[in-house]
């Protein structure tokens, strides 16, 4: 198709739609979302596919879903963006953070379609965000790890020192501590997102360390092959990770994307769509605790279960006073939460935690 | 404190896989060819070394195969270089491109299994890794000590003059890519059957690209690859274990210690080269050059 044959036809697609409104509402709701990864990652990407799977299940034909993979992030998005807008879908979703300036400008040329952008913080009339309160997720595991731990040490393979991640190391921090006060937490910064022999590498050295549980942020099965080796036990990341049950994985922090995508979809379906913020955790269904093993005692496995669930009815926030940072300054006074302001921009540590954080 | 032993034992796992890759490289390059498919061929080893170990139980029998498969994904760029003549360059580029597409596609039946566990060495060491140190003295033996290596490096350094005396110059090349591929195929395996016990899309994560330069960094011998691979591995895991010992470094220092070393020592190379005023190094004067016949 050469290029005034495309612009034709966009035309004529245009005209007809604008044209026949009645008969395009009794056309399956086209959904599209493109992907950093491989849907066989068996982690982020591969739980956005879950997420699409779900909405497909949920919706039927009322829906019709494609979707985008490994598109890198840059120029190439808003190439991608602009193909699954111009293939008339009517929402997409963007799945990585690096895809936010493609989304911004490519919804900005097709005002009839929604987007919606994970990870995001840059919105329009047609532009939402969503992402998860995967610190959420990581005070249960913290919990686990407390209560785990033989030696006192716990490790944290951790990528980059964004707030997201910072947020996890706080709040596993905390909840460890909360349950065992003589707990100690390393931190290894992999600068990776996924790269399976320097995971490995990581995990090693904080064995080394005498480290026996790890929680890691990177997101490939590498720590818990390293720590099935050595008899030790960590927890499964982005994905569920269930063959590496019932250890070393005892559990695992997984995002649930479908939770959302089906809530959305189904917004657009009935109209009431709203280029939204949304920042869900446990309680809505976006961040998920994996099933706990038989490898974690019942009493451990019932208190990490009734965290869970307090966080997720609301009564708990993770990031509750009082709480210091990691250079004696105070921060949250007794009682008092921390707000979303303070957590989106977090750069700190807490107190307790002996580590080198980049700044 | 940090134990140097334990530090040491750590180095030699994580600098496996690029030693076995860089080692195979170096035969291949000796012999005047500049394969770029190395991650190609780690990644089809990878999943073919996994998959094997996966359905036949045996993790052994997955390196085998893996380095069957890494030799036989090489073939196609042997021909395309030795008999089609084809720029080396853009033919090692394709193999891994090519490699990387095609563990992808036929690694989807073993997404998310995991490889059996395998029986630990001495001093707890994978059985692979001991492979690795072997395979430095024997290829040393192999290119300065015995006659076909001999040939093989004459190959590499002067394919017209090796000709002239009557070798086989493709025949000798083709079999080095086949040896590079087999080994580069160890490699990758290493990643996913011994450390990662699981396949992957991309696992091998640019390790291909470090042997590759490793084997400049070597000087073209199998010392200087073993040297490289320490090097890289020992600072790779020093940064990781110093930070796991909570020592107060900045980051990103730790982080780019490995490349920066690896600079250094490339430019003391370089530096020393020119002193000595032996323009070029100790690259085979063959290397990346197409070989065709006239008589």
């Amino acid at each position: 198709m050469n290029r005034r044959q495309l612009i034709a036809s966009v035309a004529a697609m245009t005209t007809i739609s604008l044209a026949l409104p009645a008969w395009a509402q009794d056309e399956p709701l086209k959904v599209g979302f493109i992907y950093v990864g491989p849907v066989s990652d068996g982690g982020w990407t591969y739980q956005h596919d879950q997420g699409r799977l779900a909405v497909e299940e949920e919706f039927g034909d009322r829906v019709e879903t494609t979707y985008l993979e490994s598109v890198p992030e840059g120029v190439d998005a808003e190439r991608a963006l602009t193909q699954l807008a111009l293939a008339g879908n009517d929402v997409i979703y963007a799945t990585s953070f690096g895809y936010m300036d493609a989304v911004i400008n490519v919804a900005a040329k097709f005002p009839d379609v929604k987007f919606e952008h994970n990870t995001g913080y840059k919105r329009a009339d047609n532009v939402g965000t969503y992402d998860g309160r995967f610190y959420e997720g990581r005070a249960v595991t913290g919990t686990i790890a407390g209560r785990m731990t033989q030696s006192n040490k716990i490790g944290y393979i951790a990528t980059f020192p964004i707030p997201e991640v910072i947020q996890g190391i706080n709040s596993a921090y905390i909840h460890a501590k909360k349950v065992n006060p003589d707990v100690e937490m390393r931190v290894v910064w992999a600068y990776t997102w996924f790269d399976p022999a320097k995971e490995a590498d990581a995990a090693n050295a904080l064995m080394a360390e005498g480290v026996d549980v790890i929680l890691q942020h990177t997101n490939s099965t590498a720590p818990l092959a390293q720590l099935q080796q050595q008899g030790k036990i960590g927890f499964g990341q982005a994905s569920d990770m269930a063959s590496f049950a019932p250890t070393p994985r005892v559990s695992s922090v997984y995002n649930n994307w479908g939770a959302h995508y089906v809530k959305s979809v189904g917004r657009i379906l009935d109209g009431t769509w709203q280029p939204e913020a949304v920042w869900g955790g446990i309680g809505d269904g976006i961040v998920a605790i994996g099933e706990i093993t038989e490898a974690v005692p019942a009493e451990v496995k019932a208190e990490a279960e009734a965290l869970r669930d307090k966080i997720a009815a609301g009564e708990y926030h993770p990031f509750t006073g009082p709480l210091n940072k990691a250079d004696g300054s105070a921060w949250l006074a007794e009682g008092q939460t921390a707000t979303d302001e303070e957590l989106s921009g977090m750069n700190f540590f807490v107190e307790g935690i002996n580590a080198e954080l980049p700044q | 404190m940090i134990d140097p032993i334990a530090l040491f034992l750590l180095l030699l796992s994580a600098s496996t896989p690029i030693l076995f890759a860089a080692l195979g490289e170096l035969v291949v390059e000796r012999a005047g060819v500049l394969n770029l498919g190395v991650e190609g061929m780690m990644i089809v080893g990878a999943l073919s070394g996994f998959a094997t170990a996966y359905y036949s139980g045996n993790a052994f029998l997955g390196f085998a195969v893996a380095a069957l498969a890494g030799a036989l994904v090489a073939l196609p760029f042997a021909i395309l270089t030795q008999f089609l003549m084809s720029n080396q360059v853009a033919s090692g580029l394709a193999l891994t491109l090519f490699g990387l597409g095609l563990a992808a596609l036929f690694g989807k039946p073993v997404e998310g299994v995991k490889a059996p566990s395998m029986a630990a060495g001495p001093l707890g060491l994978n059985w692979i890794v001991w492979l690795g140190l072997a395979m430095v003295p024997a290829i040393w033996w192999f290119l300065n000590r015995s006659r076909t290596g001999l040939i093989l490096r004459g190959v590499g350094e002067n394919h017209d003059a090796a000709h002239a005396l009557g070798y086989d110059v493709r025949r000798v090349r083709i079999a080095a890519i086949a040896f590079g591929g087999a080994m580069a195929g160890i490699g990758g395996a290493f990643i996913s059957v011994a450390t990662v016990l699981q396949w992957t899309e991309g696992m091998t994560a640019g390790a291909g690209w470090i042997a590759l330069a490793i084997v400049v960094f070597s000087n073209w011998t199998a010392v200087g690859v073993l040297a490289g691979a320490w090097l890289f591995g020992g600072v790779t895991v020093l940064q990781l274990r110093l930070q796991a010992a909570g020592v107060r470094v900045p980051v990103q220092l730790l982080s780019m210690a490995p490349y920066l070393a690896t600079i250094i020592v490339l430019v003391a190379i370089s530096a020393r080269q020119k002193f000595s005023r032996r323009a070029g190094g100790a690259a085979p004067g063959s290397l990346g050059q197409d070989f065709h016949a006239l008589r």
